[in-house]
């Protein structure tokens, strides 16, 4: 798999109250959930024709706070194709493996401007700054959450399992 | 090599010995849910096309962050909930004037038990880390994987020693004991990691203190923060009818860092915006004579009785100062009930304080004291994020009952030793 994108940077602990505020919590609809993400950190960034298909790139603890799936369910309806970080928090990282919503972790993230342009290979686990053309490596996932990922998500994972216990 | 309680706690529940950076698949037996949370879960279950759940038995749904209803939509969200809870005949669904906050309500109701193994689509599940139970916060998609099988998946973590001495000074309470744990950790501190708490002033930390200590593991980034299973549990279960047996870390079990802590040097804290890691003592905080407009005391972090009767201790004879404006939350129905039973709503309301009912509220900025621009809350709740109580151009500080209560009748930020 290829992602190519605009690269949209933050900074540290972007918390989920800032991905997906508490005063739009009264949905779960992707679509209105969209148009707020990234709210309190960046106000109208959801409702931008430009981010679809974009990338964020993050310092640490992306997604630290609340469990809301709603963060991460926000920033895959809002276009965003992947989420690359030097860390993020837990439940956070939990819920985009459940959802599949692509996230790499990377260490060493420094020398991303506003709109360069990135070019994630997940196979051969390296991305590239096209504008700089400085690269990095990255860890795949571990085996377990691999198979999650491959199956589609946590759901179409645990429908098999719950198939394969009643065939069985 | 010894196993540290997590590893405990996940082995005796998955039958055989399990060690950190294992994956293992456990069935839960709880699964938490609330009105933002559950409606996913459901959707997503009912997406499969199954049509009941591996066991009702399991499940816990508590709307509690817009109850009572704040707008037509939040009400819409609630009935959904409602409805699925009925066909699925979910009887631990806890509506309004039978609820409270889920994690004040879980543990005393006997809902969750030391020992359990916990995953509620709510960060702060790890509170019942307390009672020496396997408790974390996942996401929906997790909750509707239980509805589906009771299973769910987990990464054994690494655990962090925090080893205590000592006992806490006047004033000052589990509320201060995690501010300042959180402040040496950093927000990210604890991140995919267990916070074991053991030592010797272990047994000095009262239940509600426990609650308010674990509640707060996840602004560390923790996985879970748990107490060992002593005395002071077994007395709580009592009460509850549940029978549990005693159970620590072994000394040489495998920590990947050791925190000490002694109660007796810890002040009263104030975390100031925007992280609950930027705490330090009121006495410093004090001479900024940060003014207030807001003091919120409740949430699952303080909504228990303790919390309560501190805040009343302080509230007893005075009243707030005349440009702030005091909500209090009790937890949920009983310990509503208690404190009038104890005459606190009389020294609150004498206070000049509005009483709420058992409600999230105010403090993920939902409704029922949200803030304008610029205004400024003291608050015994758990985060101070940008814009988490209102509007983004507030600010919220974090600080235990006592010295929320005595910054309320001062108007600024106050150390209660100098009331
Ligand atoms: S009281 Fe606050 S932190 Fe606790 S469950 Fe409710 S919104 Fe979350």
């Amino acid at each position: 798999m290829e992602i190519k994108g605009k690269v949209f940077v933050f900074g540290d602990d972007v918390n989920t109250d800032e991905i997906i505020p508490a005063r739009y919590l009264y949905t779960h609809d992707p679509e209105e959930l969209a148009k707020y993400c990234m709210e309190d950190a960046r106000p109208g960034f959801g409702k931008r024709e430009d981010i679809r298909g974009g990338i964020i790139v993050a310092g640490e603890n992306f997604g630290c706070g609340s469990s809301r799936e709603h963060a991460p369910i926000s920033i895959k309806a809002a276009g965003i194709s992947c989420v690359i970080a030097k860390s993020f928090a837990r439940i956070f990282l939990r819920n985009c493996i459940n959802i599949g919503l692509p996230i790499i972790e990377i260490k060493d993230i420094s020398g991303f401007k506003e709109e360069d342009i990135v070019r994630v290979d997940f196979n051969e686990g390296i991305m590239e700054n096209e504008k700089t053309g400085k690269k990095y490596e990255f860890k795949s996932y571990p085996d377990f959450m691999k198979e999650i990922i491959l199956s589609g998500g946590w759901i179409n994972y645990a429908k098999n399992l719950v198939k394969g216990e009643k065939d069985g | 090599m010894g196993m540290t309680l997590t590893e405990k706690l996940l082995s005796n529940k998955y039958g055989k010995k399990v060690k950190q950076g294992d994956y293992i698949l456990l069935e839960v037996d709880v699964a938490l849910a609330n009105d933002i949370t559950a409606p996913i879960a459901i959707e997503e279950f009912y997406k499969t096309g199954l049509k009941r759940v591996y066991s009702s038995d399991q499940i816990v749904i508590v709307p509690d962050h817009f109850v009572p209803n704040k707008d037509i939509r939040s009400a819409m969200q609630v009935k959904m909930i409602r409805e699925f809870a009925r066909e699925q005949g979910v009887e631990k669904f806890f509506e309004l004037g039978r609820m409270g906050i889920e994690h004040v309500l879980l543990p005393e109701q006997g809902i969750v038990k030391s020992g359990d193994i916990v995953v509620g689509a709510d960060s702060h599940t790890c509170t019942y880390g307390a009672l020496g139970a396997f408790a974390t916060g996942v996401g929906s998609t997790d909750i509707a994987g239980v509805y589906m099988m009771g299973k769910a998946w987990f990464k054994v973590p690494d655990s962090i020693d925090v080893y205590i001495e000592g006992s806490f000074k006047e004033y000052v309470s589990g509320k201060d004991f995690i501010l300042k744990l959180i402040s040496i950790l950093g927000v990210s501190g604890a991140n995919y990691k267990s916070l074991e708490f053991r030592g010797p002033g272990v047994k000095n930390i009262s239940m509600d203190s426990r609650f308010t200590i674990s509640n707060m593991a996840i602004e560390a980034g923790g996985k879970t923060g748990i107490f060992p299973i002593d005395e002071i549990t077994l007395e709580y279960e009592k009460s509850r009818s549940v029978v549990v047996e005693k159970l620590s870390p072994d000394e040489d079990a495998n920590f990947i860092r050791q925190i000490n802590i002694n109660l007796d040097e810890i002040e009263p804290q104030v975390a100031i915006p925007f992280l609950p890691s930027n705490s330090k003592d009121v006495s410093e905080v004090e001479k900024d004579r940060v003014k207030i407009d807001q003091v919120v005391i409740g949430s699952c972090t303080n909504g228990r009785m303790e919390d309560l009767r501190a805040a009343a201790s302080i509230f007893k004879g005075n009243k707030i100062d005349k440009n702030v404006r005091c909500i209090i939350i009790p937890g949920s129905q009983e310990v509503y009930k208690q404190a009038i039973k104890e005459g606190l709503f009389d020294i609150f309301v004498d206070a000049q304080c509005a009483v709420s009912t058992p409600t999230c509220g105010p403090c993920l900025g939902g409704h029922m004291g949200v803030l304008a621009d610029g205004e400024v809350a003291i608050s015994t709740t758990n985060r101070n994020f940008v814009g988490r109580m209102g509007h983004t151009g507030s600010k919220v500080y974090l600080a235990s009952p006592v010295v929320a209560a005595a910054s309320g009748i001062k108007g600024y930020i106050s150390n209660p030793e100098n009331l």
